[in-house]
């Protein structure tokens, strides 16, 4: 009987403490210490974030929204304008690094170029995105495009750069042509940095959202005060002066982004299953 | 062992073991100002059916010798020749097993040593055969499904070997393979390598800087020099097969070896030493410890 006794005691502690193990539990501790922290500092004019509305306010702008349609298709914009834009960067960013890794030509010719394009921010780019192209989407996803394409590239010419040079001397000896060594070292070889490229780069096209969306002007087929985007809803806030709204819109891109990256991540651990064993 | 003796049989009977003859080798590294001779003038035979170990302290251009074996390098002069045709470039006749593990990360130990087959679209029946056989072989039969990075080291190390035997290479080069395995493993992996050497009679080249290792496996022993690397001396280590490590640290004529072998790589190290490598004074360090212990 005593050693039932023992038995079921013993483990009690170990469950209170494994409560403040679970990682969950630990983000919500995180979150909440920062919205009270938030809360106070607003509420107490605090240098700093005493101008920015406390969260109880912004919960209060925040609610009427989650009814309204404008706000919800905003979200719908951004993400398919997002969605093409990093698309179509890496349908061209992943060739064209794997080109510029594989081939020596390739990459003498194109990689001046490449390196002057790189670092010119996406903002600075809209003015020429609206004159280039013919229709307002077509600009914004330009930018978009712009945000993500050189992370994905940059990481795909890195990671093929980084692959064991041993690998394709034993790739050959056992008979390999160019293009299986293609096909079976360079792809899986390289495809954790794509990743990796991705999920930087899904991050950054939320980053440039704002100035991409401040070419559409509102425009969309609702026309609510929302329906240019998340991008363009912070910037209307702005304007109209509604500073509630303007964190509301922030935290609807971070949230949007943090979602993003996880579903790269996930698919990511999906597609490179070695790499999750280590 | 669970495969079918015809399969064994067939593992045997199919292995056109080779001979590699080096001839007058030489490869320089650098520009033209700061020029290095990696490996000058060298010359030796790799025999028919036999282990040649080469030894030589670190740095001194065995790997280079070894990609030039391989054909991922072209030498600068001098030819090298299996079975008397001339080695243009890497070919399945010649298979590298490098230091460390080489095996594709991405691939399960059964697509790794089915990658030559597969390459080459051998992937009839015989093939799968024979990669279940070496599978059991190298006692990974549980492990097919495992990536390398779930292997132990030594375990890494027999799924290259099988990697490797698949292909049926004439000659196997193993640049210093049980490098980085723990001293109880290694001398498993010595045991372990030696049978299956017995077993096959393929020809083996081993290159190593382990004295104890260099001679427990060898039936040549080439003794290198430092930069330029040149055959120093050839031993012929005529212990009787099978080999047993507890046999080998009482046996005289082994110890005898032991000692000829090492006075003769002390020499060389000190000439190098002299000339200010770095990679020869640790060697004259270990080494002359070794001899007066």
């Amino acid at each position: 009987m005593s050693a039932t006794i023992t038995s079921t005691a013993q483990p009690r502690p170990r469950q209170r403490q494994s409560v403040f193990r679970n990682p969950i539990v630990r983000a919500v501790i995180a979150l909440v210490t920062f919205v009270v922290l938030w809360e106070v500092g607003s509420r107490l004019k605090l240098p700093w974030v005493g101008d920015v509305p406390p969260p109880t306010v912004v919960l209060k702008a925040l609610i009427p929204l989650l009814t309204d349609q404008g706000y919800w298709y905003s979200w719908y914009q951004s993400s398919r304008r997002v969605f093409t834009g990093f698309l179509a960067a890496m349908l061209i960013g992943i060739p064209f690094g794997l080109a510029m890794a594989t081939s020596r030509i390739f990459r003498d010719v194109t990689f001046p170029v490449f390196e002057i394009l790189r670092p010119i921010p996406p903002l600075a780019w809209v003015p020429a995105a609206i004159i280039f192209w013919p229709t307002q989407e077509l600009s914004i996803g330009f930018v978009i495009f712009l945000g993500a394409i050189f992370t994905i590239m940059l990481n795909v010419i890195g990671g093929a750069r980084s692959i064991d040079i041993r690998f394709f001397q034993a790739a050959r000896s056992m008979g390999s042509s160019n293009w299986d060594i293609f096909r079976r070292i360079v792809l899986p070889g390289v495809l954790p940095s794509i990743i990796v490229g991705c999920e930087v780069g899904i991050g950054i096209t939320w980053n440039v959202v704002v100035a991409a969306e401040m070419i559409s002007g509102g425009g969309g087929a609702i026309q609510s005060s929302a329906g240019g985007g998340l991008g363009f809803f912070i910037w209307s806030s702005y304007i109209g002066g509604s500073y509630p709204l303007i964190v509301v819109g922030m935290i609807s891109i971070g949230i949007a982004g943090y979602i993003s990256s996880m579903i790269i991540r996930r698919l990511g651990l999906l597609a490179t299953p070695w790499v999750r064993v280590r | 062992m669970t495969a079918t003796p015809s399969v064994q049989g067939k593992l045997r009977e199919g292995i056109k073991a080779g001979e590699i003859k080096v001839a007058g080798l030489s490869k320089d590294y650098g520009d033209a100002r700061f020029r290095t001779q990696v490996v000058k003038d060298c010359t030796f035979t790799i025999e028919r059916s036999k282990l040649t170990v080469m030894i030589g302290p670190s740095g001194c251009g065995k790997s280079t010798l070894i990609r030039l074996l391989a054909g991922f390098e072209k030498p600068d002069s001098g030819t090298i020749t299996l079975n008397d045709a001339p080695v243009t470039g890497p070919a399945r006749d010649r298979l590298v097993l490098f230091q460390e593990s080489a095996l594709f990360p991405w691939m399960t130990t059964w697509d790794n040593i089915l990658y030559g087959p597969r390459a080459r679209g051998e992937m009839g029946l015989e093939t799968i055969e024979m990669a279940e056989f070496l599978l059991a072989k190298v006692g990974l039969a549980q492990f097919r499904k495992k990536y390398p990075s779930q292997l132990s080291g030594g375990m890494q190390r027999r799924a290259e070997l099988a990697r490797a035997m698949i292909n049926n290479p004439s000659v196997m080069i193993l640049d210093e393979p049980f490098r980085g395995l723990d001293a109880m493993t290694k001398e498993l992996m010595w045991e372990y390598y030696s049978r299956l050497f017995e077993e096959t009679r393929r020809t083996n080249f081993f290159v190593t800087t382990d004295i104890d290792e260099a001679i427990f496996l060898a039936d040549r022993l080439l003794i290198m020099s430092n930069i330029p690397c040149q055959v120093r001396a050839t031993l012929d280590i005529d212990i009787p097969r099978p080999r047993t490590l507890l046999a080998m640290v009482e046996d005289d004529r082994a110890n005898e070896i032991k000692m000829s072998a090492l006075s003769i790589l002390h020499e060389e190290a000190m000439k190098s030493f002299s000339r200010g490598s770095k990679a020869a004074a640790d060697f004259v360090d270990a080494y002359s410890r070794r001899v007066k212990g």
